[in-house]
């Protein structure tokens, strides 16, 4: 009988409800037990912070919900509670994280363990709410992890991985996990969500060690001068390459104990394939769909999904450009004025260099502030990656822009 | 299998709770689902559109629907301003919040679907601001049309959505329980 409760008890639990992936983002931050979010509404994350401050009125989520004036203000406070020990979430977007930039800094710098959501959006000049990646890649040098996610189920399995990496204390930096605005945090799909104990037994609470404490007083990221600035920046350096395989272990465990799970890359039709196209988020999930449309007409092209983009999972994308003859990057953010203006086609082009990989690399930026991208685009882009194995393409493609 | 969907109403309208709904639905039937509204700067009154796909495998696509195998129009005066057939497949149908079909086209007439949902609403006193809220008596008249779901989903994904907003949950079941037993195929 016993038995027979739990069998279906699990099988309850396993029973998925229509979430948007900013929904999604909010159930993580209730199961997870956060303690403190801090943050400033901002199209298209709004929802996330609204639903949270939902779970918390309704009394599902026992947390301190601070109303700042400014994204500025949110990421300040957010890291302050955490280096109180508290468990603290922000979310932003778009001008959002911008405005966030200096505190980016200083939340790698203190090692402070929060879990950030981006709601990704291209950024002003002129005014777009619509999606692009150019605010996270703006923020890709400032000593955050960074995840970019491909569905609402995998943006709350990645929150909530977050934490266990973040709080880790051989990693101790702030995780991001980014998603397409819009294209993602509005659309509704089954999710899975976990009860607060098996969630919270897999990520339990490990509060900053070095404290804020009025009992015993500590005084944090004070001046450093010359002679140990660099030092102190030097750690973050090697905790972000702990953080490589502290997050291959938090995606094994979590496999285990729940069901799913990613893989910090994922290569998808890659058995035989002589090309790859490089993308992230929503784009990758809808090569998936047209790939098999590909392959019918004769191109061997893979798709390199990047989950895990800081760290870098270098030596899983060597090992999958090693098979190949070309790899296409898609860039959704523009470098300007750099030798390619695709900011991950210059890695992937260093990547190639630094490990004599004889593989040719086509940059192309593409979905600028939403610019429409349907199957047939992303069939052109697969007829590129499978062309280049034979033609070197040196310039980046800017398509679908009008010239 | 897969079914795209696309609604067609005005913004406050709710098409893109519609969507929701439906999606809510499938899910409760074991199947995969997606709802997204148009991304853009939506208006209160403006044209509005709102999309879902239903598939018994998991969706990956996350691209704008393009091609819908079904169309539901709330409002009967939007055909006057958007082609709501555009991208229709063969074969696809569409179904209308109107007496009998507001279309030019005799082929497209002879695949829709009609419901006077509008009337249904008032009677069951569904009136927010002065509007009547059809959506979920669309949503009866969709599954009518269709076959997709089962009218005992839409019901139930229905009263989830309205749970603890009193008697909001039933009286919607009873619009789309009512648009289903009402649509029927356009009167030519």
């Amino acid at each position: 009988m016993a038995v027979a409760a739990e069998e279906r008890l699990h099988v309850e639990r396993k029973k998925p409800r229509p979430l948007s992936t900013n929904s999604a983002i909010a159930h993580a931050v209730k199961d997870l037990d956060v303690d403190v979010v801090a943050a400033y509404p901002i199209t298209p994350q709004t929802t996330v912070v609204e639903k949270i401050a939902e779970f918390i009125a309704d009394g599902e989520l026992e947390a301190e919900m601070v109303h700042v004036e400014s994204e500025h203000s949110a990421l300040s406070a957010t890291v302050a509670a955490a280096l109180t020990g508290a468990r603290a979430f922000t979310a932003t977007a778009s001008q959002g994280l911008e405005l966030m930039h200096e505190i980016l800094h200083i939340a790698s710098g203190l090692r402070t363990p929060i879990v950030m959501s981006v709601a990704m959006r291209a950024l002003s000049a002129p005014i777009s709410i619509w999606n692009d990646h150019s605010d996270v890649m703006n923020a890709r040098d400032s000593g955050w992890i960074i995840f970019f996610v491909s569905s609402a189920q995998e943006a709350y399995d990645t929150v909530i991985q977050g934490y266990r990496i973040a709080e880790d204390s051989d990693v101790l930096l702030p995780v991001m996990v980014a998603y397409d605005g819009y294209v993602m945090s509005h659309t509704m799909e089954p999710v899975v969500t976990e009860d607060r104990d098996s969630v919270l037994a897999y990520a339990p609470k490990r509060p900053f060690p070095y404290k804020l404490d009025p009992e015993k007083p500590v005084t944090l990221g004070a001046l450093a001068d010359p002679d140990w600035y660099y030092e102190i920046k030097y750690q973050i350096v090697e905790a972000m390459r702990r953080a490589l395989d502290k997050a291959r272990e938090a995606d094994e465990e979590f496999g285990k104990r729940f069901g799913r799970k990613y893989g910090l890359v994922e290569c998808y039709m890659c058995e035989g394939a002589k090309s790859l196209i490089v993308a992230a988020s929503s784009y990758a999930a809808t090569l998936k769909a047209v790939l098999p449309r590909a392959w019918e007409e004769g191109l061997k092209v893979g798709l390199l999904r990047l989950r895990l983009y800081r760290p870098f999972p270098e030596d899983l994308i060597v090992d999958a450009l090693s098979n190949v003859d070309s790899v296409l990057v898609i860039d959704r953010a523009i470098s300007y004025g750099a030798p390619y203006q695709g900011p991950l086609a210059n890695e992937f082009s260093g990547l190639i260099l630094k490990h004599g990989l004889g593989v040719n690399l086509v940059s192309v930026v593409a979905g600028i502030g939403q610019r429409r991208m349907v199957d047939d685009d992303f069939l052109k882009l697969a007829k590129l990656a499978w062309e280049a194995r034979t033609v070197r393409k040196p310039e980046t493609i800017f398509y679908g822009v009008r010239k | 299998m897969l079914v795209e969907l696309r609604f067609h109403g005005r913004g406050g309208q709710g098409a893109v709770t519609a969507a929701n709904i439906l999606a809510s639905a499938a899910v409760l039937e074991g199947l995969y689902a997606q709802a997204f509204p148009y991304f853009g700067a939506e208006r209160r009154g403006a044209p509005v559109e709102a999309y879902a796909r239903i598939s018994d495998r998991p969706i990956e696509r996350h691209s704008q629907v393009r091609e819908p195998d079904v169309v539901v129009v709330l409002d009967p005066e939007i055909p006057k301003i958007v082609d709501v057939a555009r991208g229709l497949k063969p074969g696809g149908k569409i179904v209308f919040n109107s007496p009998s079909a507001p279309l030019n086209s005799e082929e497209l007439a002879a695949r829709s679907w009609c419901v006077n949902a509008t009337r249904i609403a008032r009677e069951l006193g569904l009136v927010v601001s002065g509007w009547p809220v059809v959506n979920t008596a669309m949503l009866g008249a969709l599954v009518k049309a269709t076959g997709i779901l089962s009218l005992d989903s839409v019901v139930k994904a229905i009263k989830d959505y309205f749970k603890g907003k009193g008697r909001l949950g039933e009286l919607n079941a009873e619009a789309a329980v009512e648009a289903y037993k009402q649509a029927a195929p356009c009167p030519h």
